[in-house]
């Protein structure tokens, strides 16, 4: 570690001065109350370092191992804290290793403000050294970018980043910054962006609709409220419990709108989707009326569109006009945060219980127990299960941890299994699907949070995506934990592979090193559980412990996740084996 | 399985660099393929119009304009199909001067709105505008003699209906 060193920072405050471009920067992330981002620095971005350096007891640069773990753990601190995630890296290669990240981040509507160097404004189209048009790159994939070639934009167009980054529908903006900017000396005064005329980031609630809505909810004889990550991003836990609570509907979420509302919520009917509950996908095909919150029907959840919830009504409360209808024909929509909307529907509500209704998933629950739920928990064959680590996890956390998860089987165990007892309590790669997403965005997520347990679970294949963060882990000195379910195997890839090529384990067999000597090469207390019984004390010393941990469970080689919705298939043609 | 036809996508946008970039990335998305384009400024100081044409379902274009309309620099996105718009394409031909006074060629040239607007010696330059069909047409009475060159512009519309999109986005302003 540096030396700390004291250098008088100037007040910065809303007086012009004349500083450089690169400190300029600087200025603009401490006016947006930045105090941390993760990066990796290089030749382009060399002079908003050197700032860093100066400005190290404001703002804290988290040196990660490969700039996308800089993406994934500025999602992770995006995520758990609802704050800006911040990133920063050079040009070329160091720009381009963002882009997994940024794609990530669009897909899921994580707000994040990605800054690059790029090469002087002159050798722009030169094909200079680590020159790469990172704002074409990342146009599809952004928010909005742009590229910055004198330093006199640079307080207008990060204000506008962090602006438009955290309104309305979060997601990614990068902004690419030109060497010779970040030399150039402006007056520098900063004024936050209030608005920009051609984009209107949370359209207004018609109050026709909600009463439209809530007419039909209160006519409803089988409504089914399935709730996405709108709600956690909207803030609107407390208005969705009380909708729910007074309408008596049986709620399910997507995989993002994890932990929104308690797992042990009585109407919390827990997940829908391809990997979903049984008793929710079935019941999608049934209900009268299905209410989406902040959902956008992705295609995993809907499973094949033709036969998805055509016997019910739809109301649709969303924030992104474009969502409407893209997917599923809405009969209502409502626009609007969801905060607002549901605001505005609870008074219009009618109390209500639908009893009979609400056993109906109460006994398919039974039948998914019986069939997949007990097996996963509470095994009698020799291997470990995933579900028993997640079971333990639980019972050790009482629920209070969050989960940060990778991609692939272990992640659907973890998002069925985990109990929530807090919102922003699962985070999670949906809609990109990114292996390697975990471990990286555990990091953001624990310093976003240090005082919340974060628990980063992966697979063995994930994890080695991204394996080098344990470097970041172990110099600033993170205590994340970190469990790899070791199944030897790409184990969703392989599962697709048993059920629908005829078990042709085409590369999905891994060879792999050992976790817990790498894990210990990085200076982390580490074991390696093989046996059930050794399992509970592992767990209880990896919570304990005050710092960094990482714990190998080696599980059932070739364990499948079910529920299932194949490919292609309804939602209700959903397979529990 | 629904129809395709012909929309022309009005999109006004503020004047930046990369804006087209990123309207084209959302047809590339989905496959589309961009039969013209046009930018011009429009009616609005500091506003930017585009305007596509595209061959695809309606479904299909009602999510690609809520698309465009999303992106935040655009302030305002339209589709039309053929019979809600005025519109008009332009096209050069160059054809070598020995068939300056061929018969048919200047039968052709009665056509209303083609006309020659450059003589020299080794060719002549004859300017066309209209449908995209009369273009076609245009085009295969010419081919024969010999096209040295031809170019035609992309579309240019404007709606029927006396639709207030100035004053829609004059309250932007």
């Amino acid at each position: 570690m540096k030396e700390t060193q004291t250098i008088e920072i100037k007040d910065t405050s809303h007086k012009t001065d004349r500083i450089a471009g690169s400190e300029a920067i600087i200025r603009c992330l401490l006016e947006e109350n930045v105090d941390i981002l993760y990066g990796y620095p290089g030749g382009a971005i060399m002079p908003v370092y050197d700032e860093l350096y100066k400005y190290q007891d404001k703002i804290h640069h988290v040196l990660t191992r490969h700039e996308q773990g800089a993406t994934h753990a500025a999602q992770g601190f995006a995520r758990i804290s609802g704050r800006v995630g911040v990133c920063i890296a050079t040009s070329g290669p160091g720009a381009t290793n963002l882009v997994t990240g940024i794609a990530d981040a669009q897909i899921d509507s994580t707000p994040l403000v990605c800054i690059t160097g790029q090469v002087a404004s002159h050798l722009l189209g030169s094909d200079a050294f680590q020159e790469t048009d990172i704002v074409g790159i990342s146009t599809p994939v952004t928010k909005w970018n742009y590229q910055i070639t004198k330093a006199s934009e640079i307080p207008e167009v990060m204000a506008k980043a962090f602006y438009i980054a955290r309104s309305g529908r979060p997601g990614p903006v990068l902004v690419d910054i030109t060497k010779d900017a970040q030399f150039e000396e402006i007056d520098f005064s900063y004024k936050k962006c209030e608005g920009i005329r051609s984009y209107k980031p949370v359209p207004e609630t018609d109050n026709s609709k909600v009463q439209a809505a809530a007419d039909l909810i209160n006519t409803a004889k089988k409504p089914l409220i399935v709730w996405g990550q709108g709600v956690i991003l909207g803030k609107a836990e407390k208005e969705l419990k009380a909708v729910i609570e007074k309408a008596g509907i049986p709620s399910a979420w997507t995989i993002l709108g994890a932990s929104a509302i308690p797992t042990s919520h009585p109407l919390n009917v827990g997940m829908v989707g391809m990997h979903g509950n049984y008793a929710p996908n079935v019941l999608t095909n049934e209900c009268d009326v299905l209410i989406a919150i902040g959902m956008r029907f992705d295609d995993r959840v809907t499973g094949n569109l033709d036969t998805y919830a055509k016997q019910a009504k739809v109301i649709h409360f969303e924030i992104d006009p474009a969502e409407v209808d893209k997917n599923v024909k809405t009969d209502i929509a409502v626009l609007g945060d969801a905060k607002t909307s549901l605001k505005k529907l609870l008074p219009l509500l009618n109390n209500k219980s639908h009893d009979d209704w609400h056993q109906k998933f109460k006994d398919l629950y039974a039948i998914e127990y019986d069939e997949v739920i007990k097996n996963d928990l509470y095994p009698t064959k020799e291997g470990l299960t995933m579900g028993e680590v997640l079971k333990e996890i639980n019972i050790q956390t009482k629920g209070e941890a969050a989960i940060v998860s990778d991609v692939g089987q272990h992640q659907m165990i973890a998002c069925r299994y985990a109990e929530f007892k807090n919102t922003r309590s699962n985070i999670t790669s949906g809609g990109l699907g990114t292996m390697g997403f975990g471990l990286p965005a555990a990091i953001g997520a624990k310093m976003a949070a240090p005082e919340r347990e974060v628990i980063s679970i992966s697979g063995d294949g994930g994890y080695q995506m991204t394996i080098q963060e344990l470097g970041t882990i172990f110099q600033q000195k993170v205590a994340v934990k970190v469990v790899v379910l070791n199944n030897g195997f790409l184990g969703m890839v392989r599962q697709w592979q048993q059920l629908f090529f005829d078990k042709r384990y085409a590369s999905t067999e891994m060879t792999n090193p050992d976790f817990v000597t790498i894990a210990k090469g990085y200076y982390l207390n580490a074991k390696r559980v093989t046996k059930r019984e050794e399992l509970a004390d592992a767990v209880a010393e990896m919570i304990a412990s005050k710092e960094a941990y990482f714990l190998e469970v080696c599980v059932e080689q070739e364990d499948n996740v079910f529920p299932m919705v194949p490919s292609g298939a309804s939602v209700s043609d959903i397979r529990l084996k | 399985m629904e129809e395709k036809q012909n929309f022309t996508v009005s999109v006004y946008t503020e004047n930046n660099v990369g804006i087209l970039n990123r309207l084209s990335a959302i047809f590339l998305k989905r496959h589309i393929n961009i039969e013209s384009m046009t930018v011009s400024k429009s009616e609005i100081d500091d506003v930017h119009r585009f305007t596509f044409v595209v061959i695809v379902t309606k479904t299909l274009i009602r999510k690609v304009v809520g698309q465009l309309e999303k992106q935040i620099e655009v302030i305002k996105a339209f589709y039309h199909t053929e019979d809600e718009i005025i519109y008009n394409e332009t096209a050069l031909f160059k054809i070598s001067s020995e068939h300056l006074y061929n018969e048919k060629i200047q039968k052709k040239l009665k056509f209303r709105r083609a006309h020659i607007i450059f003589i020299t010696e080794p060719y002549f330059v004859i300017e066309a505008s209209g449908l995209k069909a009369d273009i076609d047409n245009m085009y295969e009475k010419l081919k024969p003699f010999g096209l040295l060159q031809f170019v035609r512009s992309g579309r240019i519309a404007i709606t029927r209906p006396k639709m207030a999109i100035s004053e829609l986005l004059q309250e932007i302003n």
